[in-house]
C-alpha cells in the first residue's frame, strides 16, 4: 500500500473516530455510570439567593444590572422562582429554586442543528460553546426556560475582572449559556481522582450552589451511586419527592422536596397566573 | 369564460418586451426608494454582527419574534409560484399563461428574502455554515439530524434549485426572443449566451414542453414538503400552541392563501406599471379569485382543527396558549383584525362576480388577506413562547423593537427589487406561452367543422 493511501485510511479511522466522540441518546443508559443529579429540598428553601450569587462568581456570569433585569435579559444560571399564595394579610412566599435539569430527555438536545448540546456519559447537559451558532432554538425548547442568550459580550468594570473564575470560559456574544452542574469542578475531580488511582467519592464534588445553601437545601451527587446522600434523600422521602413539570417526560437530574401543605389553598382558575 | 388576447405576434412581441428595453423615470423613483430602506436594514445587520443582538425585541424566554415570523411569511409566499405554475400547467388551465412567469419569479425572490432572515437572526451568524452546509469531514463536526432546523436548508434549497430550473427552462424561448430584438450587440450577446442556442427547431421545443411538463410533476412534492418541514419548526418542539400535528398541513394552505393572493396584487400592479392592459384580464383574476375562495375556506378549516384540538387536549398550558392568543390584550386586537382581514372580508367579498371582475377592490382584498396572515404567522409564534409552561415566573411579554420594524419593511423592499430587476433584465411575461395560448385558440373551419387549429401537446 502507499504511503499516501495509508494516510488517507489514517485519516478516515481519525474522523470516525471523531464522529463517535458525540454519543447518541441510546448510548447513554440513565441506570448505568455517573447520573449527576441534584435534590433540592424546598421545605429547607429560605429563599435568601446565595446560590445565585455563588453561581454568578463561579461561573463568570456578567452583572444582571437593573436595566437587563427590567428588560429580562438577566443571566441567572439557577434563579429562584418566588411564587405568593393567598391574599394579603395571609400571604405566604414559596420558593422555587430553578436550574438547568439536566434533562435524560432533554427536548433542548433534539432540536439543536448543529449538536452545541448533548448528553454526556455523566448525565449532563452540556453545552459546547464553540459550536453553538445562536439559533435559540434549544432555549424555545426548555419548559423550565432555564438556557439564557447572550445579547453583549460580557464586561466586568475594575476591579471585578480580577475575579473572574480561571477554569470557566467567559462566553461572547450570540451563544447560549446555561447551569453546567459547575463541570469544571466535576472534571477537576475526575483528574484528582485518577491520580490518586481511585473513583470520585461521595460528596467530593459540589457546585457553587449547593456548596454555598445555609440550610442545605441543595445537595449534589451521583444519583445512580445508591450510597450517596441525595439518592438516600429521594429514597427516604419519596412521598415529598416530585420533579419539576413531569407530565412533560423529560426526566430530570433535579429531584424536588417538598411537603403538601394541608392548609394550601387551590385556586382552580387562577392555574396559570402568579 | 376565455377570450383569447387579439394581437397579432408582432405587436404581442412588442408589447411583453417593451419594459425590458425601455427606461420609464418611476423605474429610478422606486428602485431608490427600495434601496433606501435596505441600506437602513444594511446598517442594522451590521450592528448586529459587530455588537450582538441587543437591537432585537428578544428576552428571557420569547427568544424567536419578528424575524422568524417574517421567514415564515415569506416561505409561504414562494408557494404561489408552483401553485399557480406546476398545478394550473399540469391540469392545462388554459387562463395560466401570462400568471405563471410573474409567480414564479415571486417564488424566487420571496424565497431569496425567507432564507435571509434565520441567517440574520441567529447569534453567530458567519458560524451558519455547520448548520446549512454542514459536511464538515475534517473536524468530524457533524450537523444533529434530528433538528428541523437542518431540514430546513435542505428543503428550501431543494425548493430554490428546482424553482430556478424551472423558471430558467420556460424562459428559454423568451430569451431566445429578447435575444433576436435585443436594441445593441452587447445586450444581444448577453441574451444569447443565456438562450443557450434556442432556435425554436421542433426538436427544441418538445424538449422544452417535456422538461416543463416533468419539472411541474416533480416540483410538487418538494411544494409540499417545504412548508410542512417550515411548520415542524415549531411542531416537533414540546412548546404548548406549537406541539401539533395539523401544523404542517395548515401552513401548507396558509402558504398558498397568501401565495396566491400576493400572485394577484403583482399581476394588478403589473398590469398598470407595465402596461400590459391587454395580457392580464379581468378573466384571470376572476379564475384566481375563485381559487381563493377554495383555498381560504380549507385554511379557514385547518385553523379551527388547530384552535379545537388545542381545546379538547385540556392540556392547561395549551388552553393557556389559546386564551394568550384570542382573549388577552393586546393579542385579543391582533386576532381580531388577523381574522377579519384573512378571511371575513375577503371571502364574502369574493362571492361576487362584479367585485371578482374589479381590479380595484380584488387590489384591496389580496392585500388584506397578506396582513393577516402576517399577523397569523405572529400570532402562532410569539404568545406561545410568552406562555410556555406552568412555571408562571418565567412568562414575559414580547414587543418588536424599531430594528425588527426596519428589517421585515426591508423585506418587501427586497422581493420589490428583485421583481423589478427581474422584469427590467428579462421578460416578465411568457411570451412564447402566451403565443402559444393565442395558437391553439385559433380556430379554422374544415368542411362543415370548426376546429382548433393547432393540436395539444
Amino acid at each position: 500500500m502507499s504511503s499516501s493511501a495509508n494516510e488517507a485510511a489514517a485519516r478516515a479511522s481519525a474522523v470516525s473516530e471523531m464522529g463517535r466522540t458525540i454519543p447518541t441518546d441510546a448510548e447513554v443508559p440513565h441506570s448505568e455510570g455517573v447520573r449527576w443529579g441534584m435534590v433540592v429540598d424546598l421545605d429547607r428553601c429560605t429563599g435568601c439567593q446565595a446560590c445565585v450569587v455563588a453561581c454568578q462568581a463561579e461561573n463568570n456570569i456578567a452583572l444582571n444590572e437593573e436595566q437587563r433585569v427590567l428588560e429580562r435579559r438577566a443571566k441567572t444560571w439557577i434563579r429562584i422562582e418566588r411564587y405568593w399564595e393567598g391574599e394579603f394579610p395571609n400571604a405566604k412566599a414559596r420558593f422555587i429554586p430553578v436550574l438547568c435539569q439536566h434533562c435524560g430527555n432533554a427536548p433542548c438536545e433534539t432540536v439543536c442543528p448543529v449538536w452545541a448540546t448533548y448528553h454526556n456519559r455523566e448525565g449532563l447537559n452540556v453545552q459546547v460553546y464553540n459550536r453553538c451558532i445562536g439559533t435559540r432554538f434549544c432555549a424555545n425548547g426548555c419548559p423550565y426556560s432555564v438556557r439564557y442568550f447572550n445579547f453583549w459580550n460580557p464586561e466586568w468594570p475594575e476591579p471585578m475582572n480580577n475575579q473572574l473564575n480561571p477554569d470557566v470560559t467567559v462566553r461572547t456574544k450570540g451563544i447560549i449559556e446555561k447551569c453546567t452542574f459547575c463541570v469544571q469542578r466535576i472534571n477537576r475531580a475526575h483528574v484528582t481522582a485518577g491520580t490518586e488511582g481511585r473513583e470520585i467519592r461521595p460528596g467530593e464534588v459540589q457546585p457553587a450552589c449547593a456548596q454555598s445553601c445555609p440550610t442545605s437545601a441543595l445537595v449534589f451527587a451521583d444519583l445512580n451511586n445508591s450510597e450517596s446522600y441525595p439518592a438516600q434523600l429521594a429514597e427516604a422521602e419519596a412521598d415529598r419527592s416530585y420533579t419539576l413539570l413531569e407530565h412533560f417526560g423529560t426526566d430530570p437530574g433535579v429531584i424536588y422536596l417538598k411537603k403538601v401543605d394541608p392548609h394550601a389553598e387551590i385556586h382552580e382558575d387562577e392555574h396559570a397566573h402568579a | 369564460m376565455q377570450e383569447p388576447v387579439i394581437a397579432d405576434t408582432k405587436t404581442s412581441n412588442r408589447e411583453l418586451l417593451d419594459f425590458v428595453f425601455a427606461w420609464p423615470a418611476w423605474f429610478f423613483a422606486v428602485g431608490g426608494a427600495l434601496n433606501g430602506l435596505l441600506v437602513a436594514a444594511f446598517v442594522v445587520v451590521i450592528l448586529m454582527l459587530m455588537f450582538g443582538l441587543q437591537f432585537l425585541g428578544y428576552s428571557h424566554p420569547v427568544y424567536w419574534g419578528f424575524l422568524i415570523v417574517n421567514f415564515v411569511f415569506w416561505i409561504g409566499v414562494s408557494h404561489a409560484g408552483i401553485m399557480v405554475s406546476a398545478i394550473l400547467r399540469l391540469t392545462q388551465a388554459e387562463w395560466r399563461r401570462p400568471v405563471t412567469r410573474a409567480a414564479e419569479v415571486l417564488t424566487i425572490f420571496s424565497l431569496l428574502t425567507a432564507v435571509q432572515f434565520p441567517l440574520i437572526h441567529s447569534g453567530r451568524p458567519w458560524r451558519t455554515m455547520y448548520w446549512t452546509f454542514p459536511y464538515d469531514w475534517n473536524r468530524g463536526a457533524w450537523p444533529n439530524p434530528r433538528s428541523p432546523l437542518v431540514w430546513d436548508p435542505s428543503a428550501i434549497f431543494t425548493y430554490l434549485t428546482s424553482t430556478i430550473l424551472f423558471v430558467y427552462v420556460a424562459l428559454l424561448p423568451d430569451l431566445a426572443l429578447a435575444r433576436d430584438r435585443a436594441p445593441n450587440p452587447v445586450s444581444r450577446a448577453i441574451y444569447g449566451v443565456l438562450a443557450m442556442g434556442f432556435r425554436g427547431t421542433t426538436r427544441q421545443w418538445r424538449i422544452q414542453t417535456v422538461a416543463g411538463l416533468l419539472l411541474s410533476a416533480i416540483i410538487l412534492p418538494i411544494f409540499v414538503s417545504v412548508h410542512s418541514i417550515v411548520s415542524w419548526d415549531f411542531a416537533v418542539t414540546s412548546v404548548p400552541g406549537w406541539h401539533n400535528t395539523i401544523f404542517a398541513p395548515y401552513f401548507v394552505i396558509g402558504a398558498v392563501h397568501s401565495g396566491v393572493s400576493a400572485v394577484v396584487t403583482v399581476m394588478i400592479v403589473m398590469r398598470y406599471a407595465f402596461g400590459l392592459k391587454r395580457f392580464i384580464t379581468r378573466d384571470h383574476i376572476d379564475s384566481l379569485a375563485r381559487l381563493l375562495i377554495v383555498v381560504a375556506t380549507v385554511w379557514l378549516f385547518f385553523f379551527l382543527l388547530d384552535f379545537f384540538f388545542g381545546l379538547y387536549g385540556t392540556e392547561p398550558a395549551e388552553v393557556d396558549t389559546w386564551q394568550r392568543r384570542l382573549v388577552e390584550p393586546p393579542w385579543v386586537v391582533i386576532a381580531i383584525t388577523f381574522i377579519i382581514c384573512a378571511y371575513i372580508i375577503p371571502v364574502p367579498m369574493w362571492m361576487f362576480r362584479a367585485i371578482r371582475r374589479n381590479f380595484f377592490w380584488m387590489f384591496v382584498t389580496t392585500i388584506l388577506v397578506n396582513v393577516g396572515m402576517w399577523l397569523e404567522r405572529y400570532m402562532v409564534v410569539v404568545p406561545a413562547l410568552e406562555r410556555k409552561s406552568g412555571l408562571t415566573f418565567t412568562y414575559g411579554d414580547y414587543a418588536p423593537s424599531l430594528s425588527e420594524f426596519i428589517l421585515v419593511a426591508a423585506s418587501f423592499a427586497l422581493v420589490i427589487l428583485g421583481f423589478l430587476t427581474f422584469s427590467k433584465l428579462l421578460p416578465i411575461m411568457p411570451a412564447a406561452d402566451i403565443k402559444e395560448g393565442q395558437i391553439l385558440a385559433d380556430r379554422i373551419r374544415v368542411g362543415r367543422a370548426n376546429v382548433p387549429a393547432a393540436m395539444r401537446e
